[in-house]
C-alpha cells in the first residue's frame, strides 16, 4: 500500500497508486459554454481527458450527454466525480467503469491501403471483426467498425502491417444494461 | 405591502412588459436587495438609467470595480445576505475579476452583473468588449450570458438561488446592451421556471451522523475543527456549535475563515489553528484521537505536513461540498450537508442515543491542553520606545471589544496578528481574504460592512503595503459618510514577504521594502478624512480612543517596529507539533528543509 498521506498537499499526486482508465457519463443542461465549463474544469485541475463525446440527447429537456474517458488514481477519480457533480449545469454523473452493468462502445473509420495478399487479408480480418466496408477503390478500403475500445485497438493493430493509412475514432459512448435509465 | 404593489402581484406581474434594464432592477427588488455596489460605463447605461428612477435600491459608487466586489463581499459576510455588483463591459468586468475569485475561494454569495456589447457586436472586438463569460467561467460558481431578454427574469432569480444555496459563491450575469433595451414579460421569483435543477444536499445522512456521534463519544482526545462553512450556515449553526461543544466538552479550534463561530471567551476555545495559529490548537490537532471537521476544507495553511497531520486521529468531515471531502485528507466518516442541519441532527442523535464522554479521559486531555496553553504562545516583549504590532492590535481590541465592532483586514502579517490578538465572540464580525489572500481586500470590504451596519464600529486592520492597493475607496467612504477606521500597522515593509525572505532566503530582501510611502496623515486629509499617527507606545491608547470617537473616516498611521516577525509559526513542510515559538526562532532557515522551501 502506498503512503496514506504525502508530505504536503503540493505532493498530492499519489504517484505510488495505480492509475486506471475510467469512463464517466454526464448528463448536462445543454446551454452555451457547458462543454467549455466541463473541459475547463479538467484543464484547471490537471485531470486527463483520453476521449470526449458530446451531443444533445433530449431536445425538450435541453440535456446533452457527455461521455469522458479519463485516467487517474482512485483518489483522483473520486475527485473528478465530485467536481463534475458540483457543476451547476450537471444533472447526473455516472461512473460507468465501476458499474458492473456498464456498456462501452466506440465507432471507428479505418482506411487501409494495400494490394494482393495483404488486401485479401485485410478483408478477412475485417470480416472476423464484423467491420463493414463503406468505401473501396482498387487499392483501398474504408472500414466501419464498432465495439469496445480494446476491440478497436486490436483491429487497428492488426491492420497496421496490412497498410493502415488513417484512423478516425468517435471516442467512447456508454450506457447501462437493463431496463433502468440514468 | 403597499396598495400599489398589490396591484402588480403575481398574475399581473407575469404579463407586465418591461425593458431588460427594468427587469434587472425589478428582480433585484424582488430578491430583497437593498444595496448594490457599482461603477457605470457605456454597456450598463440602460441599467443605470433604470436605477435613476428607483429610490428603493441604494447604489454605492466605488472608485474601482475591484472595490465594488470586495465591498459586496464585506456586505455579504457581515449580513449573511448576497452582495450585488454592477459594472460595465471590458475593463469593468476584468477589474472585478480579483474580487470574484476571492468570493469563490472564500464561499461568499455574490451576484455580479456585467454589461456587454450588443449581441450583434459580440465577437467583433468592439469597443470595451471582452469575453467576460470565458474569463469568469472558472472563477464563478456559475455564469450566464443573456442572449435573449425573455430569459432575463429567469436568469436573474436563478442566479440568486445558485449564489446563496449550497456552498455559496459568485455568479456572473453578462447582459448585452441590446438585451437591456429589449422588452419582455417580467416574472417574479416564484413564477420563473429554473433551467437548472440545482438542489444541493442540506441534510446529512442519518446513519453517518449516528456513526459520527458514536465515534465522538468513544473518543478520549476529541477536537472540533470548524471553518467558514459554520459561518455560512448562518447564526443558528454557531449557536448549535456552542451547544454541541457544551454537550461533549470538546475543545474547539477554527480556521481563519471560521473565527467568531465559537466565542473566544469560552474556556473551550483554543484559538485559530494552522501556520500562524495557537500552540495549543495545533498541538491538540496533532494529538487528537477524533477530529470533527465542520465546514472546513483542510487547506494547506491548516494542515502543514500532511503525512504527519493528526496521525493518530479518526476524522469526521462535515461539508456541504462533497468535493471538499477527501480532497486533501482522507476521512473516516464523511457527511455531506449544511453545518447547521448536521449539527442539529448530531445534537439530537447524541441526546436520543444517550451518549456521554469518558469524563476521566477528557479531563486528562484538558490537562494536556492547559499545559500547551501555559506556553503562552502569543507572548511578546513590549518595547518602551517603539510600538510592537502585536501590542497595537491588543490595545485596539481593548478599546473596541465592548463596542458593536466589525473587523476587516488586508493580507499579510497584520492579518495574522489581527487573527491572533483580536478576539471574536460572534459570527459575521470578521471579514478577511483567506483563500485567495487578496491584498487590498480590507478597505473596500470595510466600506461594504459600514453600509450594512451604519452605526457600528468598522475597523480595517491594514498593512502599509496592502492598503495602497485599494486606497482610492477612501473617496467612497467620504462620499457616503462612512466612518470606517483604517488602522495601518506601518512597518514600511511588505512584512510577510520580508519575513519569508529573512527565514527562507538568506535575508536577501528582494524588492520588499517600500522606499517611498505616502504620508498617510496628509493622504487622509487630501481625501477629506481624518489622519492620525502614533509613533510612541505612550500615545497609542489616546490615539486609538480618538480614532474610535471620531464619527468620520480615519486613516490611522500606526508606526510599528519594522522587523517584527509573525509567530508562532509552523515552518513549511513541518507538522503541527513542530511549531516554532517566537523565542525559539533564531535560525529558521536551518529548520526548514529544502523541500519545505519550495512550498508557498
Amino acid at each position: 500500500m502506498p503512503d496514506p498521506q504525502p508530505a504536503s498537499v503540493y505532493d498530492l499526486d499519489h504517484k505510488a497508486e495505480v492509475e486506471n482508465l475510467a469512463t464517466f457519463a454526464v448528463l448536462v443542461d445543454n446551454e452555451p459554454g457547458v462543454l467549455h465549463r466541463l473541459v475547463g474544469l479538467f484543464a484547471a485541475r490537471g485531470y486527463n481527458i483520453e476521449s470526449l463525446t458530446v451531443a444533445e440527447t433530449d431536445r425538450n429537456a435541453h440535456t446533452s450527454r457527455v461521455t469522458i474517458v479519463t485516467r487517474g488514481t482512485p483518489h483522483v477519480l473520486g475527485q473528478i466525480e465530485a467536481q463534475l457533480q458540483k457543476m451547476v449545469s450537471t444533472r447526473h454523473v455516472q461512473d460507468v467503469t465501476r458499474d458492473p452493468n456498464g456498456l462501452e462502445r466506440e465507432l471507428a473509420l479505418v482506411k487501409v491501403k494495400s494490394l494482393g495478399a495483404e488486401r485479401v487479408e485485410a478483408l478477412r480480418v475485417a470480416d472476423i471483426f464484423r467491420a463493414r466496408v463503406i468505401d473501396t477503390t482498387h487499392e483501398s478500403f474504408v472500414f466501419e467498425i464498432t465495439g469496445a475500445p480494446n476491440k478497436i485497438d486490436k483491429f487497428a493493430e492488426l491492420m497496421r502491417p496490412l497498410g493502415l493509412v488513417e484512423l478516425s475514432r468517435t471516442g467512447v459512448l456508454s450506457i447501462t444494461r437493463g431496463a433502468d435509465g440514468m | 405591502m403597499t396598495a400599489h404593489q398589490t396591484i402588480t402581484a403575481p398574475e399581473a406581474a407575469e404579463t407586465e412588459m418591461m425593458s431588460g434594464a427594468e427587469i434587472v432592477v425589478r428582480s433585484l427588488l424582488d430578491q430583497g436587495v437593498e444595496v448594490l455596489f457599482g461603477y457605470p460605463g457605456g454597456a450598463v447605461l440602460p441599467i443605470y438609467d433604470a436605477l435613476f428612477a428607483e429610490p428603493r435600491l441604494r447604489h454605492i459608487l466605488v472608485r474601482h470595480e475591484q472595490g465594488a466586489t470586495h465591498a459586496a463581499e464585506g456586505y455579504a459576510r457581515s449580513t449573511g445576505k448576497p452582495g450585488v455588483v454592477l459594472v460595465t463591459s471590458g475593463p469593468g468586468a476584468t477589474n472585478a475579476v480579483t474580487g470574484i475569485v476571492d468570493a469563490l475561494m472564500d464561499s461568499i454569495p455574490l451576484v455580479v452583473i456585467t454589461g456587454q456589447v450588443a449581441t450583434h457586436l459580440i465577437g467583433t472586438d468592439a469597443f470595451q468588449e471582452c469575453d467576460t463569460i470565458g474569463i469568469t467561467r472558472s472563477i464563478t460558481k456559475h455564469n450566464y450570458l443573456v442572449k435573449n431578454v425573455d430569459d432575463l427574469p429567469r436568469i436573474m432569480h436563478e442566479a440568486f438561488h445558485i449564489a446563496t444555496s449550497g456552498r455559496p459563491g459568485p455568479v456572473v450575469i453578462d447582459i448585452p446592451k441590446d438585451v437591456q433595451f429589449g422588452k419582455a414579460a417580467y416574472q417574479g421569483p416564484q413564477a420563473v421556471t429554473h433551467a437548472h435543477d440545482y438542489r444541493p444536499q442540506v441534510k446529512g445522512d442519518a446513519g453517518r451522523i449516528a456513526e459520527a456521534v458514536t465515534l465522538i463519544a468513544q473518543s478520549r482526545r476529541p477536537i472540533l475543527y470548524t471553518g467558514g462553512g459554520v459561518i455560512n450556515a448562518g447564526p443558528r449553526a454557531s449557536a448549535l456549535l456552542r451547544e454541541f461543544a457544551e454537550l461533549t466538552g470538546a475543545p474547539v479550534t477554527s480556521t481563519l475563515m471560521g473565527l467568531g463561530a465559537f466565542p473566544a471567551a469560552d474556556p473551550k476555545w483554543l484559538g485559530m489553528l494552522g501556520m500562524h495559529g495557537s500552540f495549543e490548537a495545533n498541538h491538540a490537532m496533532h494529538d487528537c484521537d477524533v477530529m470533527v471537521a465542520l465546514g472546513a476544507r483542510f487547506d494547506d495553511r491548516v494542515t502543514g505536513r500532511l503525512d504527519a497531520f493528526a496521525p493518530t486521529s479518526r476524522k469526521i468531515h462535515v461539508d456541504i461540498d462533497a468535493s471538499s471531502i477527501g480532497k486533501n485528507v482522507r476521512c473516516d466518516v464523511a457527511i455531506v450537508g449544511d453545518a447547521a442541519s448536521v449539527l442539529e441532527d448530531m445534537i439530537a442523535a447524541w441526546k436520543s442515543m444517550r451518549l456521554s464522554m469518558d469524563k476521566t479521559a477528557l479531563a486528562e486531555w484538558w490537562r494536556e491542553i492547559e499545559a500547551w496553553r501555559a506556553r503562552d504562545c502569543f507572548a511578546y516583549t513590549p518595547d518602551s520606545k517603539l510600538i510592537k504590532p502585536q501590542q497595537a492590535v491588543e490595545r485596539l481590541y481593548h478599546h473596541a471589544k465592548d463596542k458593536d465592532v466589525y473587523i476587516t483586514t488586508e493580507v499579510g502579517q497584520h492579518q495574522m496578528w489581527a487573527a491572533q490578538y483580536f478576539r471574536f465572540e460572534d459570527p459575521n464580525r470578521w471579514m478577511t481574504s483567506g483563500g485567495l489572500g487578496t491584498m487590498g481586500y480590507g478597505l473596500p470590504a470595510a466600506v461594504g460592512v459600514q453600509i450594512a451596519h451604519p452605526d457600528s464600529l468598522v475597523i480595517d486592520i491594514a498593512g502599509d503595503a496592502s492598503v495602497q492597493m485599494t486606497m482610492q475607496e477612501m473617496a467612497t467612504a467620504i462620499q457616503y459618510d462612512l466612518p470606517i477606521k483604517i488602522f495601518i500597522l506601518n512597518n514600511e515593509w511588505m512584512g510577510m514577504v520580508r519575513q519569508w525572505q529573512q527565514l527562507l532566503h538568506g535575508e536577501r530582501y528582494s524588492h520588499s521594502y517600500s522606499e517611498s510611502l505616502p504620508d498617510f496623515v496628509k493622504m487622509a486629509e487630501a481625501f477629506g478624512a481624518v489622519g492620525l499617527r502614533a509613533e510612541h507606545p505612550d500615545e497609542l491608547d489616546d490615539k486609538i480612543a480618538e480614532m474610535i470617537s471620531v464619527r468620520r473616516p480615519v486613516l490611522f498611521d500606526c508606526r510599528v517596529t519594522k522587523e517584527e516577525n509573525c509567530f508562532p509559526m509552523i515552518p513549511s513542510g513541518k507538522a503541527h507539533n513542530e511549531m516554532i515559538l517566537a523565542q525559539e526562532a533564531r535560525d529558521l532557515g536551518s529548520i526548514i528543509d529544502d523541500a519545505g522551501k519550495r512550498l508557498v
